[in-house]
């Protein structure tokens, strides 16, 4: 009727049972250490409140660049400038990025943590997380306030 | 009556005993079985019984193992739905055996039975529960009172008791927990069912020690990384809303902390 595919080559009996494979960072008596800060909070709230204001950002964005007006095909290097012209259009702009880059973060964060299984490979994933967006908010904030549209 | 045993009976109850044999079916169980005083190894066992599908799995689990296979292992204990002591994972669903029929699982074709997931495979279809019991306790699932002790019982309104009926339900069968995939990864996480208990407390309006159990949920490995997956409401076979208990206990945690 059926048969249990065995492997006795190594020997294993009841006085030699193979080794427990336990699941990646399984709870103890003693983990996970408390932290006692509200710092998952704010982010879990975070998270829902710039998802909120992305909506409105990020699709009138989409919307403005690709949609309206001629499509894609109209945005050049005339068309950014005239719109970085005002300072509406800065803060919009100015703002998602910000809001992005940081739900971007906070999100790649908590996949990070959920993967990562040594402590190690979780810190230094998320310093480089952490160091590419700083780059990436630092250099979008620096091209949106010093623009000159009269570049040679 | 004995036209609708299942098992035939000896003598001049024979001929009732055929007919209910025609309600047979011929179904299969492919089992993952994993022994270490054997092997390393888990493998997939397939038997072919002859059970009434109106049995439910476990029904066909003990068949296997006191008439074909003594060796196969797995728990139970009251055998109806309130011990908690048999959720694996049937036909890829969190379940318990004892409450599945196996009519309501397609039975034509191979009918998959393993251990939850998650959790360290001791024997066959036997976990250790050890850190499932762990997180549960790090809730404190007790009242928490200060003051004396009343004379009397402690009272309490009908609409304070419904507050919290749902999580009172719960028989700490593991199936929600062990069906949560930020679990699978990180079993660090307290998981549904700790959660769910915490909030039978939380809500409790003779209890005191909300604010310190919220405390505990509050920290990294509590309720923010739940990230509404509803495999723990699907699991449930209480039928415990428990995704929403843990949105319940956000939402407190938001407001008692803004
Ligand atoms: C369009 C509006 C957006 C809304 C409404 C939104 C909403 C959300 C929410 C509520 C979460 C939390 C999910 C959870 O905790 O279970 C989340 C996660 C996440 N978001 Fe957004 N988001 C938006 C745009 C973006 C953008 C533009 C990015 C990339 C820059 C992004 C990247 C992420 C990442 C990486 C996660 C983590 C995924 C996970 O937890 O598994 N989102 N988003
Ligand atoms: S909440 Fe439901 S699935 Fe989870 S342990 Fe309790 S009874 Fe089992
Ligand atoms: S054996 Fe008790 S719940 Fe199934």
């Amino acid at each position: 009727m059926s048969t249990l595919i065995t492997d006795d080559t190594q020997g294993f009996g009841p006085d030699n049972p193979a080794p427990r494979i336990d699941p990646p960072r399984a709870r103890t008596r003693r983990s996970p250490r408390a932290t006692r800060t509200n710092y998952e909070m704010y982010a879990w709230v975070f998270m829902r409140l710039s998802g909120i204001l992305l909506v409105v950002l990020v699709l009138g964005h989409l919307l403005i660049q690709l949609v309206l007006d001629g499509g894609v095909s109209k945005v050049s290097f005339a068309f950014v400038a005239g719109r970085w012209a005002s300072p509406f259009w800065q803060v919009w702009d100015l703002l998602m990025l910000w809001l992005a880059m940081l739900h971007g973060t906070t999100g790649l964060r908590t996949i990070i943590n959920d993967y990562a299984q040594r402590d190690g490979t979780r810190f230094w994933l998320k310093m480089l997380l952490y160091t590419a967006a700083a780059f990436t908010i630092v250099l979008g904030t620096l091209v949106i306030f010093t623009f000159d549209p009269n570049i040679r | 009556m004995s036209s609708t045993l299942t098992k035939p009976g000896p003598g001049p109850e024979a001929a009732a005993g055929t007919s209910a044999a025609a309600h047979k079916i011929t179904a299969t169980f492919r089992i993952r079985r994993y022994d270490p005083e054997v092997s390393d190894k888990a493998v997939w066992q397939d038997f072919t019984i002859e059970i009434d599908p109106k049995e439910r799995v476990l029904d066909a689990l003990h068949q296997i193992k006191w008439d074909v296979d003594g060796t196969l292992t797995f728990r139970r204990s009251c055998a109806h739905g309130i011990c908690g002591s048999d959720a694996m994972r049937i036909n890829g669903r969190n379940r318990l055996a004892c409450k599945t029929l196996i009519k309501d699982l397609s039975p034509e074709k191979p009918i998959t039975v393993e251990p939850i997931k998650g959790m360290t495979v001791l024997k066959d279809l036997i976990v250790d529960m050890e850190p499932f019991f762990q997180a549960y306790r790090d809730v404190m699932p007790f009242l928490i009172t200060t003051g004396n002790e009343p004379t009397r019982e402690r009272r309490q309104s009908a609409a304070d008791r419904e507050r919290f009926d749902d999580t009172t339900k719960c028989i700490l069968c593991a199936a929600c927990t062990s069906s949560c995939p930020v679990f699978w990864n990180d079993g660090q996480y307290f998981g549904p069912a700790a959660i769910v208990n915490a909030h039978r407390f939380i809500f409790d309006s003779r209890d005191e020690g909300g604010e310190q159990r919220l405390e505990i949920l509050n920290d990294k490995d509590g309720v923010w990384r739940c990230r509404t997956t509803f495999n723990c409401t699907d699991a449930c076979p209480r039928g415990i809303e428990v995704t929403k208990a843990i949105q319940e206990v956000k939402k407190a945690l938001i407001t008692r902390r803004f």
